[in-house]
C-alpha cells in the first residue's frame, strides 16, 4: 500500500503532467503486474461495488472511536468527506501490515460482498487498526467508492505505454475495451499478440469545435456535412449476432436501448458501427433530458420504453467481417455504411442524411439547426481516416452556438425575497493545472425537477457555509453555453463569459471529465458571433413574428 | 451562587472587583490574556498583564499604554476579588486568569494549548469551580502530532524546495505561530530564513523577552548572497497572492495550522503543502485539561462551543455556551481565520 500512497501523493499534489506521468510509470514498471492492474482499475474511475451500508460505516466508527454518532456526524460536516472523517477519528491500531494494494483490496474489501454486517464490521475494523495513515484514507476511499484524483485517461495510456514500451494506439484501444483487474492485465494491454476483446469498441474518434472562419476550410465539395445530433455518442458493435452497444464513456449501454440491439443483431455483417442515439417520437428528435430517462438504470421500466422511444443515426462503418476499414476514406466508408445499414434501415436505426449545398447554403442550414432538432452541422472532410482521439483538422463541429463548455457546479448562493432558501445562482469551474478555477456564474436554464434536485444535493452537501453561499463537493458537470469569452483583469480566472446559461445537466460526466481552461482561452474571440437569425418564415407559429416582440 | 463573570457589551466582566477580561471595548480596568489582537484591544485606562508577555503587549498596544505586570502565580486584589495569572501554554506570555471571590473560583482560560513549545511556558491547568474554555478546535478530527513529526516534514519540505531551486514560503500567524515555528526549525535548515516585516517586529518582542530564535533576515533588507532559492520565508498568510511575494520567484506554499489537518481546508485555500501545528489545545487537549480543573461547570466560547457543551453535558458536566463576540482570532491589521 505505501507504494500507491505515494504514487497518489504525487498525483493529487503535482500539477506537472510530466512529474505526473513520471510517477505512474515507475510505479507501473515496479509494482507487482496485479496492483498495476487495480491501480489501472481505480485511477480510470472504476468502483467496486461492495455493498456496505453507509449508514453502517459510520456507526462502526463512531463505535470505534468511542464517540457518540452525533459527535461523529458534527465532525464528518466539517470535513466533508467520509474516507478522512474515519481517518482523522478512529485511533491507529499499534502495528501496520505491510501489504500491496491488491492484498489490501482482494482480502479486505472483496469478501465484504455478501458478507454479513457482522463479518463487515470485523473486517473494516480490523483493516483500520492495521493500515497506516496515508494508506487507511486511501483504503477508505475505495471503500466509500471515493476514489478519485486529477488523471486522465489520456495520461494513463501514455503511462502504460511508456512504462510496457508498447504503442500508444494500442494501449488505449486495449483499454477501451472490457478488461478485468488481475496479474494479466499489463501483458494484455501492452502485448501485440494478445488480441483485444472482439466485442470491444474502437477509439472514438472526437470532433473539434469549428473556430475558424468555414471558407478557410477550402472549397465546399471536399467536405461531408451532417447534422450535428444532441444525444449520446455511440459505438454498435455486432459479434457473431449478438449486439453491444458502447458509450463515449467506454460503458456498455446495451441494456438501455434493446430495440436498437435488435435492430443491430438483424444486421447481415459482423460490425463496428459509429452513431448517436437520440430519443426520437413520431419524427421529432427529443430533448436531451428526455433520453437521459434511460440511462442509469439496469433495466428500463417498460413505460419509459414506451413513452422515449429511440433511434440510432449511423455514420460511420469502422469495422466489417473482421476487416479494419478505419483507414479507408470517409467517402468509402459511407458507401459501405448505406449498403450495410439499408435492409434494416427504419425508426430504429436510420443512416445520418448528408446535408447539401454550398457554404452558404450550409451557413443557412445550420441557422435552421433548431427546426431539425440538431445542434448544429458536423462537417468532415470526405478523404479523411476515422482517426482516434481528438484530432483536429478532419472533423468538426459547427454548432449554432459555439460556445459551449463543460464546467463543475463548485459554489451556489441562496436567493434572497421571493426566492429565498433555494440556491439560485451557481459558479462553475473548469480544470487550470489540475485544480478547478470558477469561470461563470449562472442561475437559469434548468427544469424545475432539476432545479428541485439540485437544491437537495446542495443543502446535503455539507460543506462549508458563509452566509448565503454554500460550497458544493465538486462532483456535478453542467453544460454551459453563453454568447462569447473575453478577456477580463477583473476576473480571478482572467477570462469573463458573456450571458452563461446553464444548458444542461451532464450526468453522464464525472467532474474529471470537465472542461480545461485552454478549451475556454481557444474560444475567446476570434471570429464574429454569428446572431442567430429570426424570421418569421423560421417561426411560422410565433405571434406576431416580424416584429420586435418586446414592443408588445 | 452569583455569577463571578458575565458577558456585557463590553466583555467579559468580574463585577465585584469591577474590571474585564480581554474587553473588545475600552474600559477603566482591563485583564489581558495574551496579545492577539481579538483578545488585547487598545483604549482602556489601564491593562494588567502577565511580566512575560510584556514586549509583545507592548509591540502591540504601543510604548505608552499603561500596562501593570505580575509574575504568574502572583495575586493582585481588586475589591476583595483575588486575581491571578497562569501559563496558558498559548503564545509567549499567554494567561488563565483565576478570579477568587468569597471561597468561588473562575478560571477564564483565553487561548490555550497543553502541547509542547518551546517559545513560551507550558500551560498548567488551574483547580476551580467554574471554567471558560476555549474550544477552537472541539471535534474529535483534531488530534495534533508530537512536534517533533511536524518539524521533520517541514525540514524535509524545505529542503526540497532549496533541491528544486524554490523558495519555501511559510505562512502562520505573525504573532507566536511564526516563532514558535522559527524555535522548531532551530539552526537545522538548510537554507537561511527570511521574515516578513510583520513577523520580524514580532520576533524582536519574543528576542527582547529573552527567548532564544535563530537567526533570521527581514526580507526587506534585501536579497541574501546566491538570491532568494532555498531560503525560507516565514511570513502571515494574508500575503498569499499578493505582489510582496513575487520578487522571491519560484515558490512552494505551506500554511502552518490547525485547519490544516483537513485536506479539504487545505486544497481550497490552494496550498501547496499543509502543515498541522496549532497554538490551541486539540480534543484530546480539551477534555484533558477540562478534567484537570475539576470544574463542576463549563463554559465554552471561542470555536465549537455547541458541540463542547454537549458532549461534556452527556458526560455530565454542567455546561453550556458563553456568549461573546470573540468569533475567532485576528492578528493585528491582517485579516487571517482563526489559527
Ligand atoms: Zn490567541
Ligand atoms: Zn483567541
Amino acid at each position: 500500500m505505501k507504494a500507491f500512497s505515494t504514487l497518489y501523493r504525487t498525483l493529487d499534489g503535482s500539477k506537472r503532467t510530466n512529474q505526473k506521468i513520471a510517477a505512474l510509470v515507475a510505479y507501473f514498471r515496479d509494482c507487482p503486474p496485479a496492483d498495476a492492474a487495480w491501480a489501472i482499475h481505480f485511477l480510470s474511475g472504476r468502483r467496486i461495488k461492495l455493498g456496505v451500508r453507509r449508514a453502517d460505516i459510520k456507526a462502526w466508527a463512531a463505535q470505534e472511536a468511542d464517540i457518540p454518532q452525533w459527535l461523529f456526524d458534527e465532525s464528518y460536516n466539517a470535513v466533508g468527506d467520509l474516507a478522512e472523517t474515519i481517518n482523522l477519528i478512529v485511533p491507529a491500531g499499534k502495528e501496520t501490515l505491510g501489504h500491496g494494494l491488491t492484498w489490501w483490496i482482494e482480502e479486505r474489501l472483496m469478501p465484504l460482498v455478501g458478507a454479513t454486517p457482522d463479518q463487515q464490521r470485523c473486517l473494516l475494523v480490523e483493516s483500520w487498526k492495521q493500515l497506516d495513515p496515508s494508506g487507511r484514507f486511501l483504503w477508505n476511499k475505495l471503500l466509500t467508492g471515493a476514489f478519485r484524483v486529477g488523471v486522465s485517461r489520456g495520461l494513463i495510456t501514455r503511462a502504460v505505454s511508456e512504462a510496457l514500451s508498447a504503442p500508444m494506439a494500442r494501449v488505449e484501444e486495449r483499454l477501451m475495451g472490457p478488461w478485468v483487474p488481475g496479474p494479466g492485465l499489463l501483458a494484455q494491454l501492452g502485448d501485440a499478440a494478445s488480441a483485444a476483446d472482439p466485442a470491444s469498441p474502437r477509439p472514438f474518434f472526437l470532433a473539434s469545435p469549428l473556430q475558424d472562419k468555414i471558407t478557410d476550410l477550402g472549397p465546399c465539395n471536399e467536405w461531408q456535412a451532417e447534422w450535428k445530433w444532441d444525444g449520446i455518442r455511440c459505438q454498435a458493435v455486432r459479434r457473431g449476432r449478438r449486439a453491444y452497444l458502447w458509450s463515449r464513456g467506454e460503458e456498455l449501454v446495451t441494456e438501455q436501448f434493446p430495440e436498437i440491439a435488435r435492430q443491430v443483431e438483424r444486421l447481415c455483417h459482423d460490425c463496428i458501427i459509429d452513431g448517436e442515439i437520440v430519443a426520437r417520437r413520431d419524427g421529432s428528435i427529443l430533448p436531451f433530458h428526455e433520453l437521459q430517462k434511460r440511462l442509469g438504470r439496469s433495466v428500463v421500466p417498460k413505460r419509459i420504453l414506451r413513452e422515449i422511444p429511440v433511434a440510432l443515426i449511423a455514420y460511420d462503418l469502422l469495422e466489417q467481417d473482421g476487416t479494419d476499414f478505419r483507414d479507408l476514406p470517409l467517402s468509402q466508408r459511407r458507401g459501405h455504411l448505406e449498403e450495410l445499414v439499408r435492409p434494416v434501415a427504419g425508426d430504429q436505426i436510420m443512416i445520418s442524411p448528408i446535408v447539401e449545398g454550398d457554404w452558404s447554403e450550409l451557413e443557412f442550414q445550420r441557422s435552421q439547426a433548431a427546426q431539425n432538432f440538431a445542434e448544429g452541422l458536423m462537417l468532415k472532410r470526405k478523404t479523411s481516416p476515422y482517426r482516434s482521439g481528438r484530432v483536429r483538422g478532419d472533423w468538426w463541429k459547427w454548432k449554432v452556438d459555439p460556445y459551449v463548455i463543460d464546467a463543475v457546479l463548485v459554489q451556489s448562493r441562496r436567493g434572497s425575497g421571493r426566492r429565498a432558501g433555494v440556491f439560485t445562482d451557481h459558479t462553475f469551474a473548469v480544470w487550470k493545472n489540475g485544480v478547478l478555477v470558477p469561470v461563470a456564474s449562472a442561475y437559469s436554464g434548468l427544469t424545475d425537477a432539476e432545479m428541485k434536485e439540485l437544491n437537495a444535493i446542495i443543502k446535503n452537501s455539507g460543506l462549508e457555509q458563509f452566509g448565503p453561499v454554500r460550497t458544493v463537493k465538486p462532483e456535478h458537470v453542467f453544460e454551459l453555453a453563453f454568447e462569447g469569452v473575453s478577456r477580463s483583469a477583473r476576473h480571478r480566472s482572467g477570462v469573463a463569459l458573456r450571458f452563461p446559461r446553464i444548458s444542461r445537466w451532464r450526468r453522464d460526466k464525472v467532474a474529471a471529465e470537465a472542461d480545461h481552461f485552454p478549451a475556454l482561452e481557444a474560444m475567446i474571440t476570434k471570429t464574429p458571433i454569428i446572431k442567430r437569425e429570426i424570421t418569421g418564415e423560421l417561426f411560422p407559429d410565433w405571434p406576431g413574428c416580424g416584429t420586435d416582440p418586446t414592443n408588445q | 451562587m452569583a455569577e463571578l463573570l458575565r458577558v456585557t457589551t463590553e466583555g467579559l466582566y468580574c463585577e465585584a472587583g469591577d474590571f474585564f477580561i480581554d474587553p473588545w471595548r475600552p474600559v477603566a480596568r482591563a485583564v489581558i490574556t495574551h496579545g492577539h489582537a481579538d483578545h488585547a484591544r487598545g483604549g482602556c485606562a489601564s491593562y494588567l498583564a502577565s511580566v512575560d508577555g510584556l514586549p509583545v503587549l507592548r509591540a502591540r498596544l504601543g510604548a505608552d499604554a499603561p500596562i501593570s505586570t505580575v509574575a504568574y502565580g502572583e495575586t493582585v486584589q481588586l475589591n476583595g476579588v483575588h486575581i491571578s495569572l497562569h501559563p496558558a501554554g498559548h503564545i509567549l506570555g499567554s494567561a488563565q486568569v483565576r478570579v477568587e471571590h468569597k471561597g468561588d473560583v473562575w478560571v477564564a482560560s483565553g487561548d490555550y494549548k497543553n502541547g509542547s513549545d518551546p517559545t513560551c511556558l507550558a500551560m498548567e491547568p488551574v483547580r476551580c469551580r467554574v471554567f471558560i474554555s476555549e474550544s477552537t478546535f472541539g471535534l474529535p478530527i483534531y488530534r495534533w502530532n508530537h512536534d517533533d513529526i511536524v518539524r521533520s516534514e517541514i525540514l524535509d519540505w524545505w529542503t526540497e524546495c532549496k533541491n528544486t531551486g524554490r523558495v519555501a514560503l511559510l505562512l502562520g500567524y505573525s504573532l507566536g505561530k511564526a516563532q514558535r515555528l522559527l524555535a522548531m526549525v532551530g539552526h537545522d535548515g538548510p537554507g537561511p530564513i527570511v521574515e516578513h516585516a510583520a513577523v520580524a517586529s514580532m520576533t524582536k518582542a519574543y528576542r527582547e523577552a529573552g527567548v532564544a530564535l535563530p537567526q533570521t533576515r527581514v526580507a526587506g533588507e534585501g536579497m541574501p548572497e546566491g538570491g532568494w532559492a532555498g531560503s525560507l520565508v516565514l511570513a502571515p498568510p494574508s500575503v498569499q497572492g499578493t505582489p510582496w511575494i513575487r520578487k522571491f520567484g519560484e515558490i512552494s506554499t505551506a500554511f502552518a495550522s490547525g485547519w490544516m489537518q483537513v485536506r479539504g481546508a487545505r486544497r481550497r485555500q490552494g496550498f501547496d503543502r499543509g502543515f498541522v501545528v496549532s497554538d490551541h489545545a486539540d480534543w484530546p487537549g480539551l477534555l484533558e485539561v477540562i478534567a484537570a480543573t475539576g470544574a463542576e461547570r463549563v463554559l465554552a466560547t471561542h470555536g465549537q462551543v455547541a458541540v463542547l457543551s454537549r458532549y461534556l453535558s452527556e458526560k455530565g458536566i454542567d455546561a453550556g455556551p458563553l456568549a461573546t463576540r470573540w468569533s475567532g482570532e485576528t492578528d493585528g491589521t491582517e485579516s487571517e481565520p482563526a489559527p
